[in-house]
């Protein structure tokens, strides 16, 4: 790890005052459990660490009828799971926070880190860069071990997949992504904020480097049954190899709306509105709900090693679309 | 110690501020503490990039070193305060081998900075010892052979001991899923599990499954 | 003249009871030190700079601005302009500095540059790999393979095979050096061969071995890789010495230990077998391939244990630059066992035959163990429930959960390595057992009590174990299974010995003859007259005004142990047949090792074998990208190891009693590792009905073999 200096601010302002105006010079640190092993790795080496967990408004979950579920930056993923509305009213959140098997990795880890860390690809991580190229510029995933990137979204130059654990299910409950900067606050729909960098130097969701994200807005979501589904290796931490989250309102037993998000597929987190359109209207039955995975994964466009991960989140949506019918609501 | 030179609101901070963090002239192991810039208006302290005095309190003891922001609370712990119980073995928060407890939660170590450690009550495995007899959840992990080279042991006492906190009368299902953040190479997991529900009776007066 | 053999069964006080680790306290509470641990004083803190490339020629190394930093104690070229370098990580530079991150700043500032040579780090086919790589090793032929294939009612042909493996060894590799004078060095070295380290120094640090002091207390893992003092071993003592002998600490990062610290050779073969139809095994031919780095790879002992009668075997061994092999707990056997094993499997579903019962048709081809087998079956198959829960290739089940069974057997030697120790009673009643041995884990430290307590009829807190340092009497490198038999046979010797030197400075005062007496429960009595007694204490105090030491040794007098040992394993799993996710639901372990000491620390053996089988048979690889020549995963989010959650329920039973106790102790590092990954891979099948040719059986493998059903590899369904 790269030296750097550290400062601990009170406000988000100070915070926001200490970062610079451009990347790679300052980096926030909440739970760290990302960043600093990316600094260990130095694929990143910022010159000043901005710890942002003194900021109490970041701080805790805290629910408004009206408003809806207000999540803190820096509110942990144990917290998410310990929220008592979370779980009831939010279970499609609840189940994605389980999916962080590591006690230790929930207890530090904190929901705007979740949101904001950088992508796993092993050629990032390796040094290769976000776009994972040699020196002489040619690209290393088409050609080599893909096995863990993207299906969806995939022409390049960016082949990751987002790593979020939580993205999907905010997403799938329309959540605002509350970002605060120099020139004040700033709402981003939180399928808005996860963008697909198509230069070096970008990066993968909407803030600039001198922005923090201060809080997640989830409107109420009364009577929606909400499902994550991950396919995953392992019951010990590890990452899914395809998940996803699935919210519906039912009507008279049929679909009346749906949000349908997968995660760990693509650059982003991968709304999928064909598989949406696929359920309204419908009852939800086995038929249905493969007819919607098929319609979630037809555009996906595997590489040379990861076809098998198109099955993966054809099963995750189908699953989580069965789960959401039979329960989804505690 | 205050530095004059102060941050350009708006810009972020100033070149100057950072030393010349790239290059050689910044390894000079000197305490110089921290500096004051301005931000949002308000005089914010800055530390580093060279060694900062810092206090842990580990153990209920009060300790100090000196150390660069870089340094991880488990690098302070076996480097400087020779608390070498947590283990770094992955150095990436993924095998649970530095498993300590910061206010009441487990966490690895080996990514939480020593400087924003400060101010936290501090466990770790040296402070589960009551004088010379053992935790019982150590003494579990002793009755139950739940340790081989014994080198993931510590992070996974310290683990168990948190997960206990909050689960007093786990299942075993839930033992299995309460203890997902530690990784052992030997194959000791079946003496962990057994370990940690007698841990769960013996710490509620030998009481098991209610 | 002495009489050494092991106590009978009801006159064992401790031998074979189940006995917690002596240093178990010591390990839970965190007092335990490891060499990683040890801050010597002044310490500095070394750091290797490693070749990024997996092929290449150094041109040129310029380190004169990292010696200039502050802080910076010692620059020092490993491997100079002009090198070929074989594999990425291999060691260039080593730097020691006042602390880590002063270490690693000086690390950024050397310059290094290389011409780039091309680079081979693929190992699953032959076909594609650079002639000259590919070494032809290991042809032969046994009775007539051509002939048997004709005569023969059912052939299946298919194509199995493991990847390569690390070691992860939890405490990285690694030592701290220091000079305690001119021409006396001290190291703290994670080693498995605490006795052979200084003469593999020696020649490197120019001091005679006798001046280096090698000490190590506890170990964080090794299983086979940790015989060597290795190239960073070494740089720490000349790195130290350049430092005014200051101690240097190198322990390699994580990254480093996964990519050039242990390495299990992979195996791959495209196997054909055949029988008569009523399951007799009449033939085998195989084509093998596999690597262990730039070494190549050594040819499978295939087929595995059973001995079938006509044979063609072929080996190709691939040379390519993914980074040194070392010896992994059984080499060679697991891959072998998964190969053979697998093609039993199939061939015994192609004849719609229960796998127990193929094995059991053919058990005599097994050899000497034959019999140890068919017991440890009927243990096994009553444990797991073989016969209620068995069912042919293809569990018919409404759902995508499937459920299998599968099966395997294995061996090893183990038979005890040369030991000596030196026993002290003193005249005050203490005993120590000084040996130059480690404890892997394994539980030797505790097994040393037990033998020295049990033999001298005294209780185990009054014996204190000597062992990691190679001052102590020398004792072999903790490999192979050849702890247990070694170093049980030379301390019970000891023992023995000492005793009845004891005997003879007693007898008189109890007006017996040294013959006549015993020692037991702590008192040296005559064994006519129970009640003339004298305490231990008072016993050792006609010793006089010094210690008694006795040397003990293996080899000697006495048969005290032997080798050779069966085992055999069951596994019980659920596979997603939508995901391809395997689960274990249990494994059974059933396990002859002679002669147990400690039966706990016995089965913690077997329980971490059948874990460690889990995880190299659903989880790891050491994945490597033939475009950079690197390897992907040198780290634990992606060399993935089972969780607490991913192992299902183990059972293990060990065989003991007539028929084994009187064999003396057997090693049993090795054996119980060798079956997991074929038990494993033979439940898979049976659950999801196809074979999935390699492990890990990790879900793209599983989905790819369903997908492929109906294919050559999949006889019988």
């Amino acid at each position: 790890m790269r030296a750097f200096e550290y400062a601990n601010p009170a406000t988000k302002e100070q915070a926001v005052g200490l970062l610079s105006n451009s990347w790679g010079e300052t980096e926030v640190l909440a739970g760290g459990t990302d960043l600093i092993s990316l600094m260990k790795d130095e694929v990143i080496a910022p010159k000043r660490l901005v710890n942002i967990k003194g900021i109490t408004e970041l701080h805790g979950i805290a629910t408004n009828i009206k408003t809806g579920l207000r999540i803190g930056a820096t509110a942990t993923i144990q917290d998410l799971l310990d929220n008592a509305i979370v779980h009831r009213t939010f279970p499609a959140l609840w189940d994605a926070a389980e999916g962080i098997t590591s006690p230790q990795i929930r207890n530090m880890g904190t929901v705007g880190g979740d949101l904001c860390q950088r992508p796993r690809c092993w050629y990032y991580r390796g040094g290769y860069g976000l776009f994972a190229k040699t020196e002489k510029g040619d690209p290393l995933v088409p050609g080599g071990d893909n096995r863990y990137h993207a299906i969806l979204g995939n022409s390049g130059p960016a082949y990751f997949v987002n790593p979020s654990s939580l993205a999907p299910a905010l997403i799938a409950y329309g959540a605002t992504f509350r970002v605060f900067g120099s020139s004040g606050k700033r709402d981003i729909p939180a399928e808005k904020f996860f963008l697909t960098p198509k230069s070096e130097g970008e990066r993968e969701y909407d803030l600039k480097s001198n922005e923090i994200l201060t809080e997640i807005i989830v409107p109420m979501a009364a009577g929606a049954r909400g499902v994550t589904y991950e396919v995953r290796q392992k019951e010990a931490l590890d990452w899914p190899l395809a998940a996803a989250s699935v919210v519906v309102n039912l009507a008279a037993g049929k679909v009346r709306s749906a949000r349908i998000v997968l995660g760990h597929v693509a650059p982003v987190p991968w709304r999928s509105q064909d598989a949406e359109a696929a359920l309204v209207g419908h009852a939800i039955d086995e038929k249905t709900a493969q007819a919607a995975a098929e319609a979630a994964v037809k555009d996906a466009s595997p590489l040379s090693r990861n076809g098998y991960k198109v099955q993966l989140a054809r099963v995750a949506v189908k699953r989580a679309i069965l789960a959401a019918a039979k329960g989804g609501v505690r | 110690m205050r530095d004059d030179e102060e941050d350009v609101e708006g810009s972020g901070l100033s070149r100057r501020d950072f030393l010349k963090v790239g290059g050689i002239s910044l390894t000079v192991p000197l305490v110089i503490g921290h500096r004051v810039v301005k931000a949002a208006g308000a005089d914010v302290k800055v530390f580093g990039p060279n060694k900062v005095p810092i206090e842990l309190t580990i153990n209920g003891k009060k300790m100090s070193a000196s150390v660069e922001p870089r340094v991880t609370l488990l690098e302070a712990m076996r480097h400087e305060l020779d608390l070498t119980g947590a283990k770094r073995v992955c150095d990436r928060a993924t095998c649970g081998a530095c498993t300590v407890i910061v206010d009441g939660k487990a966490v690895y170590s080996c990514t939480v900075l020593a400087i924003e450690a400060q101010g936290r009550a501090i466990t770790t495995v040296e402070g589960l010892m009551t004088g010379d007899k053992l935790h019982p959840v150590q003494q579990a992990f002793v009755d139950n052979d739940a340790q081989q080279c014994g080198f993931c042991t510590p992070g996974f006492v310290v683990a168990s001991k948190a997960f206990l906190d909050k689960n007093p009368h786990p299942t075993p299902e839930e033992v299995k899923r309460g203890l997902g953040g530690n990784l052992c190479r030997c194959g000791t997991y079946m003496g962990v599990r057994a370990a940690v529900q007698q841990a769960a009776g013996a710490q509620k007066g030998g009481r098991r499954n209610g | 003249m002495a009489d050494y053999k092991w106590p009978d069964a009801e006159k064992r006080t401790l031998i074979g009871k189940r006995i917690s680790r002596l240093d178990g306290p010591a390990k839970a509470s965190g007092k335990a030190k490891y060499c990683y641990d040890y801050n010597r004083q002044g310490l500095l803190y070394g750091k290797i700079l490693r070749s990024p490339h997996a092929h290449a020629k150094i041109k040129s190394i310029d380190t004169s601005a990292a010696e200039k930093m502050p802080g910076v104690k010692a620059v020092k070229v490993i491997q100079g302009p002009g090198t070929e370098i074989f594999w990425a990580g291999d060691e260039i530079v080593g730097i020691a500095a006042v602390d880590e991150p002063t270490a690693e700043d000086a690390m950024r500032a050397i310059k290094i540059e290389y011409e780039v040579l091309p680079h081979h780090v693929i190992d699953n086919d032959p076909k594609s790999t650079p002639q000259d790589l590919l070494k032809p090793s290991g042809d032969q032929t046994t009775g007539e393979p051509d002939k048997a294939f004709g005569d023969a009612d059912v052939v299946v042909e298919g194509q199995y095979g493991q990847p390569v493996i690390t070691h992860c060894c939890l405490e990285s590799h690694g030592a701290t050096s220091e000079w305690t004078d001119d021409k006396s060095l001290l190291v703290h070295v994670s080693t498995q061969n605490v006795s052979g380290i200084a003469n593999q120094m020696a020649g490197v640090v120019k001091v005679p071995a006798a001046n280096i002091h090698v000490q190590q207390d506890h170990i964080g893992g090794g299983f086979g890789s940790k015989f060597s003092i290795d190239r960073w071993g070494n740089e720490s003592a000349l790195l130290s010495k350049m430092a005014d002998g200051k101690p240097v600490k190198i322990f390699l990062e994580r990254s480093s230990e996964l990519m050039v610290a242990g390495a299990r050779p992979s195996s791959y073969a495209k196997v054909k077998i055949g029988a008569k139809k009523d399951g007799e095994l009449t033939a085998w031919e195989s084509e093998s391939w596999g690597t262990g780095g730039i070494g190549g790879g050594g040819a499978p002992p295939i087929p595995y244990v059973f001995n079938i009668p006509n044979q063609k075997r072929k080996n190709t061994s691939i040379a390519n630059h993914i980074g040194p092999s070392r010896a992994w707990r059984a080499p060679n056997h697991p891959q072998a066992c998964l190969i053979t094993m697998s093609a039993l499997d199939d061939l015994a579903a192609a004849l719609k035959m229960d796998p127990l019962e193929f094995y059991f048709k053919n058990m005599e081809l097994t050899g000497p163990r034959a019999n140890v087998y068919r017991d440890e079956f009927k243990i096994g198959a009553e444990l797991i429930g073989w016969k209620q829960h068995w069912h042919q290739r293809g569990d018919q089940t409404e759902g995508p959960i499937k459920r299998g069974l599968g099966l395997s057997l294995h061996t090893w030697g183990g038979l005890g390595h040369a030991s000596d120790c030196d026993l002290t009673i003193n005249p005050d009643g203490s005993v120590e057992l000084k040996m130059g041995t480690q404890d892997l884990g394994t539980g030797t430290r505790t097994t040393l009590a037990i033998v020295v307590a049990d033999s001298l009829g005294i209780p185990m807190d009054a014996v204190k174990i000597s062992i990691g340092d190679n001052k102590y009497p020398v004792s072999g490198g903790s490999g192979g299974s050849t702890t247990i038999g070694g170093v049980s046979a030379s301390s019970r010797r000891a023992s023995v010995d000492a005793l009845d030197q004891l005997f003879a400075k007693a007898a008189p005062a109890l007006n017996a003859q040294p013959g006549d007496l015993e020692s037991v429960g702590g008192a040296i009595r005559v064994k006519s007259d129970p009640g003339k007694s004298l305490t231990w204490a008072q016993a050792c105090g006609k010793l006089g005004g010094l210690p008694l030491t006795v040397r003990g040794k293996n080899p000697g007098p006495g048969n005290l142990i032997s080798q050779g040992v069966g085992g055999i394993q069951m596994a019980d799993v659920s596979v997603d047949i939508e995901t391809g996710i395997v689960k274990m639901n249990r494994m059974v372990a059933v396990q002859d090792c002679g002669l147990i000491i400690d039966l706990k620390t016995a089965e913690s053996q077997v329980y971490g074998a059948l874990i460690m089988g889990i995880c190299s048979a659903l989880y790891e690889e050491k994945i490597m990208d033939q475009n950079t020549g690197k390897m992907l995963n040198p780290n634990m989010e992606f060399y993935k190891l089972a969780g607490i959650g991913d192992i299902g329920e183990l059972m293990v039973h060990m065989m003991t009693g007539k028929g084994y106790d009187e064999r003396g102790p057997i090693g049993l590092g090795e054996p119980p590792t060798v079956s997991p990954g074929a038990a494993i891979s033979n439940a898979v099948a049976n659950a999801v009905g196809v074979r999935v040719p390699y492990l890990p059986l990790t879900p793209d493998k599983v989905l790819a073999a369903l997908e492929k059903k109906g294919g050559a590899n999949h006889a019988g369904i």
